[in-house]
């Protein structure tokens, strides 16, 4: 990303000595939490007892080996994995398809229906996990991965239709009339021409929407309740139901919950940003 | 196809949009029209001793008359005031941070960081750090201001602005790269412009910047009152579950406790229709604007 382009003029430079220690001090805030996770986690109970804020001494890994053999944590992981990988797939694709519907064609209720999208996206889950919950009671579902995956599925719908159809729009109508000519089907066009095209836009929603999945805490409680079939956040509250009083173990299991999003968040920040960016308005 | 013939290319052309929305449509209607529906309809019904359901306000009448429900809508009401509060700290923020070519990748990429965390892990965390001798309370001490040192998130009267604190630390980054990338698209000879007509730095960023910001300071604010009433539930159930007592209970989490920790489906579906109502308001706001935003672009 560019730098701003706005660069404050000489005269101006003694202010900047107090704008660096506003931003030094917000900047600690928003770390702090992190950073007390992450001393917390490699401390012993009894040197957290005695020292909550110093680093470590001694370093232990125990609470992380611990984590992994006392708790479920490996299965909730890999179940937190399961569920967002066919989350994103599903959401995706029938996002994709939808929004090209709407982004390309002409057809009646199409107002309608982006409206809907819009609207749908201030509807709180809360709302509509009783109805669903028994609906999954009756089909067997609750319990499953499956429940979720259906349900985060069609949770991030509106959004992803949102977003891309205002991507879809914004490639050039040029190309779409050069492959009518060529002969290729609307099919065509959208999997060889607009898919390609839309790489960025769809590697952005799926960053995006695997934060939601992989962070989303009440729906996974309501429908995944048994031990076995946990994701992360719902474990991690059963698991520090079961250690109330091991609080570096507790830290070690948030962090290890934490991880892969700040992995995520070194590597594609960039895509964070455009993705939240991209959604709002000028 | 050029041998298609040209009345079933028609018919087919008329439908084929349709084909691309239904998948889609399906696992909407699954997902929220078929619940909204039956949760307005299971909150108009009530047993009846003989076990037939029949129609009536029943449980809306309940729920008028229980002064938990008050209290989480209240709740609610009061979390809406960290709205304005982080919308500003948002607008200061990026506003430095656009002055200040040095270092801002690295302030902003620290400042955006809480937003990427599950609020289970925020929330786990921050019951360690406002307990009565976390970091909050050993800062006040140290400083010689021990006597306002709390068991914040135990006492009935901290406990709410408490959390509304922890939701501005997760959400405030989340405005900041908003703004941020709104400011960076701002042409910087209006700027120059005002900074030698000699407006000083008050006036430069009020009658200038902010004029400019409007429609993303709408946005951020519209995202953030949804935040408020649909999705905070995380940070109640991690943090204070709801109490002290009933302190801290929110609607998200009133419905859930009543849906399956009391078990009362018809109390639990007036509730959920009561802060359907809520967000309808909010509906109407994000359509005015979604829309206004996609006539702009195309």
């Amino acid at each position: 990303m560019k730098p701003p382009r706005y660069r404050q003029s000489g005269r101006n430079m003694l202010f900047s000595i107090p704008n660096q220690l506003v931003l030094l001090f917000f900047s600690l805030i928003a770390v702090y939490p992190v950073y007390y996770m992450v001393i917390t986690a490699f401390k012993t109970r009894q040197n957290w007892l005695h020292d909550q804020f110093g680093l470590p001494n001694p370093i232990t890994l125990q609470n992380f080996a611990d984590a992994f053999s006392r708790g479920n944590i490996p299965l909730w992981f890999g179940n937190s994995l399961i569920v967002t990988f066919f989350s994103l797939i599903a959401s995706t694709a029938v996002s994709a398809l939808a929004a090209y519907a709407i982004a390309r064609f002409r057809f009646a209720g199409r107002a309608f229906y982006f409206n809907s999208m819009i609207a749908l996206m201030v509807i709180p889950p809360a709302v509509l996990i009783l109805p669903l919950f028994v609906l999954m009671v009756n089909i067997s579902l609750v319990n499953t991965l499956t429940s979720v995956i259906i349900i985060y599925s069609g949770l991030l719908i509106p959004f992803s239709v949102y977003l891309l159809v205002s991507f879809f729009r914004s490639l050039p109508s040029e190309l779409f009339d050069a492959a009518a000519i060529d002969g290729c089907t609307n099919l065509d066009t959208f999997w060889r021409i607009t898919l390609p095209l839309s790489t960025p836009a769809l590697v952005t929603l799926v960053v995006v929407n695997a934060l939601f999945v992989w962070n989303e805490l009440l729906i996974a409680l309501v429908f995944l309740q048994s031990e076995s079939a946990k994701t992360l956040m719902p474990g991690l509250t059963t698991f520090k139901g079961h250690f109330t009083l091991n609080e570096p173990l507790i830290m070690a299991g948030t962090l290890i919950a934490t991880v892969p999003m700040i992995l995520l968040y070194l590597f594609g920040q960039r895509l964070f940003v455009e993705g939240l960016v991209a959604g709002a308005v000028k | 196809m050029p041998d298609k013939k040209p009345s079933t290319g028609i018919t087919f052309r008329k439908i084929e949009p349709y084909l691309y929305l239904a998948p889609a449509t399906i696992l909407v209607i699954l997902v929220f029209i078929y619940p909204v529906i039956k949760i307005i309809q299971t909150s108009l019904m009530q047993n009846t001793a003989s076990g037939v359901k029949v129609f009536g306000f029943y449980n809306y009448q309940l729920v008028s008359e229980d002064p938990v429900f008050w209290q989480a809508l209240r709740n609610n009401g009061k979390l809406l005031f960290s709205v304005p509060i982080m919308t500003l700290l948002a607008l200061v923020i990026a506003i430095l941070l656009f002055e200040h070519v040095r270092g801002w990748l690295v302030y902003r990429g620290l400042i955006f960081l809480p937003y990427i965390l599950a609020i289970p892990v925020v929330g786990t965390t921050f019951v360690y750090l406002l307990g009565l001798n976390g970091i909050v309370n050993t800062m006040l001490r140290s400083l010689g201001i021990g006597f306002l040192a709390q068991d914040w998130l135990g006492s009935a009267t901290w406990v709410v602005p408490s959390i509304s604190l922890v939701i501005i630390y997760r959400e405030l980054g989340f405005g900041v790269v908003l703004f941020l990338a709104r400011l960076m698209s701002l042409e910087q000879e209006i700027l120059e412009a005002a900074e030698i007509d000699g407006a000083n730095w008050w006036q430069k960023h009020f009658y200038v910047t902010l004029p400019q910001l409007a429609g993303v300071i709408e946005f951020f604010i519209i995202v953030e009152l949804i935040t408020m009433l649909s999705w905070v539930f995380a940070y109640v159930f991690t943090m204070t579950g709801g109490g002290p007592g009933f302190a801290s209970t929110i609607l998200e989490f009133y419905i859930w406790k009543h849906a399956f920790a009391f078990r009362s489906p018809g109390i639990a579906s007036a509730l959920a229709v009561v802060l359907l109502a809520a967000t309808t308001v909010l509906i109407v706001l994000q359509l005015r604007l979604r829309r206004r935003s996609l006539e702009e672009a195309s």
